[in-house]
């Protein structure tokens, strides 16, 4: 099938028109259809995680014309390489499982809900398969609009706020990327360049000044996104505010957009500024992780907590994907996964507790272990993932995050991250301890059911991938690293290649990067 | 001067101009329909303007690309004034669908409505038509007068009144400098005809003192139709007072006509002082962006949200216009459009949600309109994710083309404020829908009755707000060819 990702990416969209006539009343139904449409659109996705060439090139591409209009065209070009191929894996993977939570926790308009929840699928793969930067910018806006209806219909009782600063924040970040993303095109046409498409644009020369204005607002939006210290202060609120799903959808694919979006288009586009702002973004993202994780530590909401982890466990993505070498980016593409299938799971157990107990405090809290053993088991499991203790998923990301980190030019920033590895032992520990063991003196407590066979099922998958990805990560690394490299090899300016080998001659690599003067570069007017 | 009237009548042309006779035909048809055939009813009046409407709609297509001129060269049908003139049928058509329900149900449904509707889309047609000042004019004060009429059109309600009577005043008074302006213009070149104005003024090296002063009252003169901050004052008090039919024609159709006719002044006429109003535009430009956005956002009243929100929607349109290339003029074009599917939209399900006596328009008044009436709240959230700008609809490509115009012409500033009022503008559209989604009813929505051809209406901005925001080419590529004939 040639069109294999036209049709993943729009089978979400089928099963929403078959909801809309289905009534409202029969919500086994809609549950069902969703579930169904979810479960097909991962069938069809694993077809191309088979199919996958590994190599750095784009594949299963389509490319038909689509809006040609005075000076602009945009094409719809779609296809994935490396380091897409696994985060539209881990969505499609996560999907069933998002709406499975929601089986019972969604009892109101559940039509509407199932509805976000496709559409907010279809939005995420096209973000992820987008290769026309127009096209990328469509998906990336559609994705905003389900899910600030999920968090503002479904969610607590300050829903509506924390929905508005979403929007409003993602909103504000994606207007001047679309500014930067005109910019750039005008800039490409002088030099020949005549659709929206990123390959074009990868080979485009553009002058260190420009680089700096159009990184600059293309690291905003996906700073707002990812969220990057001092910008996540809207993550916490529509974490606590989203109903299950949405926190997990959220964290495990939506965050990763904005990393996406450095790795695919801020870094290989502008390389100059990227080399510019890496101490910027560096020092950022270890505030990051320090300082989410202090937070995170005398946190009274379960959720706000594990919010606040995914500041931390994003900052080490950060650090990771900057310091653009084979380990350091390799270790954040794969963080991005762990994240998404740990910090999935977290929200989903808080989902079970809240569920059961309606309350996320920890101090209502203690001695459910005894309780609920499975619960307690799986909770463990995803704790320590969490924390990347060895053999887990997160032991593999994180350690390649802080060698590849090591070994660059943020050595120094990795030390100081490093620190936040125990952080997060002692936060996400001590939230265990304090939830799990002790005495089970609340009667609320001690009447609670452990988890159900759905449940069960809902976190058996992750807690499998878990384990997968800790023990045995190849088959995952193997298949990105050509596109990792690749992204490296362009995001890495030459003068510094060169410099490195020159070092212990001259001693004197701090000087800024010059352009290759063979290259012409397109100057701003 | 001796005239040949025979060469007279050979260069009248009519066929030029036969989208107007045609709706002017019909407006006065309907003048004695209404006297003649006893109905307490008047829908059938409605059908009948719609057919007019689309009659001068499809004559005016039929002229594409043969860019026919008329008495003497003082009126053409190019085009740019085809294109105009649709966006001017389907605002008119859209009103005329929704009318019906509202006057009935406010009591005041008497069949001149429609004639008068007609009768200033007629001056609408005659503004995008007019290569002549004094064409333009003409066509300016016959859209006016009507809308004066139609802005006080329910006599038994005060704030009608006021906003008909404040219009009147406000709009004479405007008309004046228009007026004034064009008076010193023909003084210092001699001519009202724009191509021979354009011919004089481009021969001048310096631009004349005069010239500059006259272009400049003409500016203020649009720029009042228009709602350009600081010409805006009017606005919310007219927009809440008039009838709400009228109020999504006034928020659409004048609106574009006074584009129509600027856009044709400056760039035929004056393009050789574009240096001087090209700086003013953009100064207009973020001034009417950010201050239609920012008294937006505290606005309870639908009505009034709506009407400031069009004064940043006009803002928006100015981007296009300072950049003042094919990208910025075709976007103006493409966006009036889609501001006519979308605004008059919006503004038919505010007619829905309103009860007797234009009470229950209040954003609060919306709430639980998602559960209630699923179908109208999703509807309407297209339209409002539309006007915010937001992918996929008509209003995310149309402000794509004015801020891409903006960018191309090196004004990369203007953009940038641009995307920030968008940004802060999807404040108080998301408002609406907090209100609709997230808020419970707090009573039923039992008096929402759609009757057919408010359906009409809805089903058709629905479909033009949301089929060119997918596939935007072909419009795209008439509003370029449109604007051809401008540049």
């Amino acid at each position: 099938m040639s069109n294999i990702l036209s049709v993943m990416t729009f089978l979400p969209i089928l099963g929403v028109l078959l909801l809309l006539f289905i009534p409202k009343e029969s919500k086994g139904t809609l549950r069902g259809v969703a579930m169904l449409t979810t479960i097909a659109t991962f069938a069809v996705s694993l077809p191309i995680l088979t199919g996958f060439q590994t190599n750095a090139d784009f594949q299963f591409v389509e490319n038909v014309p689509w809006i040609a209009a005075g000076p602009f065209a945009m094409r719809y070009n779609i296809g994935i390489d490396g380091i897409s191929l696994w985060l539209v894996m881990l969505t499609t993977f996560i999907m069933p499982i998002a709406v499975l939570s929601t089986w019972t926790a969604v009892e109101e308009k559940v039509k509407e809900y199932m509805i976000c929840l496709l559409l907010l699928e279809t939005g995420m793969l096209g973000a992820f398969i987008s290769l026309d930067l127009f096209l990328f910018y469509i998906f990336w806006e559609v994705m905003l609009i389900p899910m600030y209806f999920m968090i503002g219909i479904w969610g607590g009782k300050n829903r509506i706020y924390a929905a508005l600063k979403f929007f409003i924040y993602t909103m504000v970040g994606s207007m001047l990327m679309l500014v930067a993303l005109i910019y750039l095109y005008f800039l490409g046409t002088k030099a020949g360049i005549t659709d929206f498409s990123l390959l074009h644009f990868f080979d485009l020369k553009i002058d260190p000044a420009t680089q700096t204005w159009l990184f600059l607002a293309f690291a905003f939006a996906f700073a707002i996104k990812v969220p990057m210290f001092p910008l996540h202060t809207w993550l916490p609120d529509a974490h606590t505010e989203a109903p299950t799903a949405g926190s997990v959808i959220l964290a495990a694919i939506l965050l990763k957009m904005g990393t996406y979006g450095y790795v695919r288009f801020a870094m290989p586009l502008f390389p100059e500024a990227t080399h510019r702002f890496t101490p910027l973004i560096a020092t950022l993202a270890v505030i990051g992780i320090i300082y989410a994780a202090l937070v995170a530590m005398v946190q009274e909401d379960v959720k706000k907590l594990v919010a606040y982890s995914s500041v931390a466990h994003l900052g080490f993505v950060m650090l990771g994907v900057f310091s653009l070498n084979e380990q350091g980016v390799t270790g954040g593409m794969l963080q991005m996964l762990n994240h998404g299938i740990s910090t999935g799971a977290l929200f989903l157990i808080v989902g079970f507790i809240y569920e059961r107990r309606h309350t996320r405090l920890i101090t209502d809290f203690g001695g459910l272990s005894k309780q609920m053993p499975i619960f307690a088991t799986i909770f463990m499991i995803v704790t320590l993932s969490s924390i990347g203790l060895p053999g887990t998923n997160g032991f593999v990301g994180e350690f390649l995050i802080l060698i590849g980190s090591f070994e660059s030019s943020l050595r120094w920033y990795a030390v100081i991250a490093s620190s936040g590895v125990i952080f997060a032992a002692v936060y996400m520990l001590w939230m265990f301890q304090r939830v799990m063991f002790g005495e089970l003196d609340n009667p609320k407590n001690q009447v609670l059911a452990d988890l159900n066979l759905r449940e069960i099922a809902i976190m058996v998958p992750l807690v499998v991938l878990i384990f997968v990805m800790g023990v045995y990560p190849n088959p995952f690394i193997e298949k990105m690293t050509p596109s990792v490299m690749k992204v490296i090899a362009k995001a890495r300016i030459e003068p510094v290649a060169t410099a490195k080998v020159v070092v212990p001659v001259v001693a004197q690599p701090e000087v800024a990067p010059v352009q290759p003067a063979a290259e012409q570069p397109v100057t701003a007017h | 001067m001796e005239i040949n009237v025979a060469q007279l009548f050979q260069t009248i042309n009519l066929a030029t101009i036969m989208p107007e006779i045609i709706l002017s035909v019909v407006g006065m048809a309907l003048l004695l329909v209404n006297v003649f055939v006893p109905s307490k009813s008047k829908g059938y009046l409605a059908w009948l303007s719609l057919a007019g409407l689309v009659a001068a709609g499809y004559t005016a297509a039929c002229g594409w690309g043969q860019n026919v001129d008329g008495f003497s060269g003082s009126v053409v049908l190019d085009n740019f004034a085809i294109f105009f003139k649709l966006i001017f049928v389907i605002a008119a058509g859209l009103a005329v669908l929704i009318s019906d329900q509202y006057m009935e149900r406010e009591g005041c449904n008497q069949g001149e409505l429609y004639p008068m509707v007609l009768f200033t889309t007629v001056g609408m047609m005659l503004m995008a038509s007019g290569t002549d000042m004094m064409t333009i004019f003409l066509g300016l004060e016959l859209m006016s007068i009507s809308l004066y009429v139609l802005a006080g059109f329910n006599r038994a309600n005060v704030k009608s009144n006021e906003s008909g009577l404040k219009y009147f005043l406000l709009g004479a008074f405007s008309t004046g400098f228009l007026l004034y302006g064009m008076a010193l213009v023909y003084g210092a070149t001699g001519y009202t005809r724009i191509a021979k104005i354009a011919a004089v003024a481009s021969q001048m090296g310096q631009p004349d003192i005069l010239l500059l002063i006259g272009a400049l009252l003409i500016l203020t003169g649009f720029a009042f139709k228009i709602a350009i901050v600081p010409f805006h004052m009017w606005t919310p008090d007219v927009y809440e007072g008039a009838p709400t039919p009228v109020t999504a024609l006034m928020s659409a159709g004048p609106k574009a006509a006074a584009f129509a006719a600027f856009l044709r002044m400056f760039l035929v006429a004056f393009p050789s002082m574009k240096a001087d109003w090209s700086d003013l535009l953009w100064i207009l430009a973020v001034l009417t962006m950010t201050v239609g956005n920012i008294t937006a956002l505290r606005q309870d009243n639908i009505k009034r949200m709506l009407a400031y929100s069009s004064i940043a929607h006009a803002g928006y349109a100015l981007v296009g216009f300072a950049a003042a290339n094919t990208t910025g003029t075709s976007g103006i074009l493409f966006y009036m459009l889609s501001y006519a599917f979308m605004n008059i939209g919006a503004f038919a399900i505010v007619v829905l949600v309103a009860k007797q006596g234009e009470t229950n328009g209040n954003v609060q008044d919306f709430a639980g309109l998602g559960h209630k009436r699923p179908a109208l709240a999703a509807i309407m959230t297209l339209f409002l994710f539309s006007l915010a700008g937001i992918p996929p609809t008509a209003g995310f490509i149309g402000k794509f083309y004015l801020f891409s115009g903006a960018v191309e012409a090196g004004y990369i500033w203007l953009a940038v404020i641009g995307v920030l009022n968008s940004a802060a503008s999807a404040y108080y559209y998301l408002r609406v829908m907090v209100y609709m989604y997230m808020k419970p009813a707090e009573e039923e929505f039992g008096w929402v009755s759609l009757t057919a051809p408010v359906s009409l209406a809805l089903l058709v901005s629905f479909l033009g707000t949301l089929i060119p925001g997918v596939v935007p080419s072909y419009l795209l590529q008439l509003a370029q060819a449109a604007v051809k004939v401008i540049s």
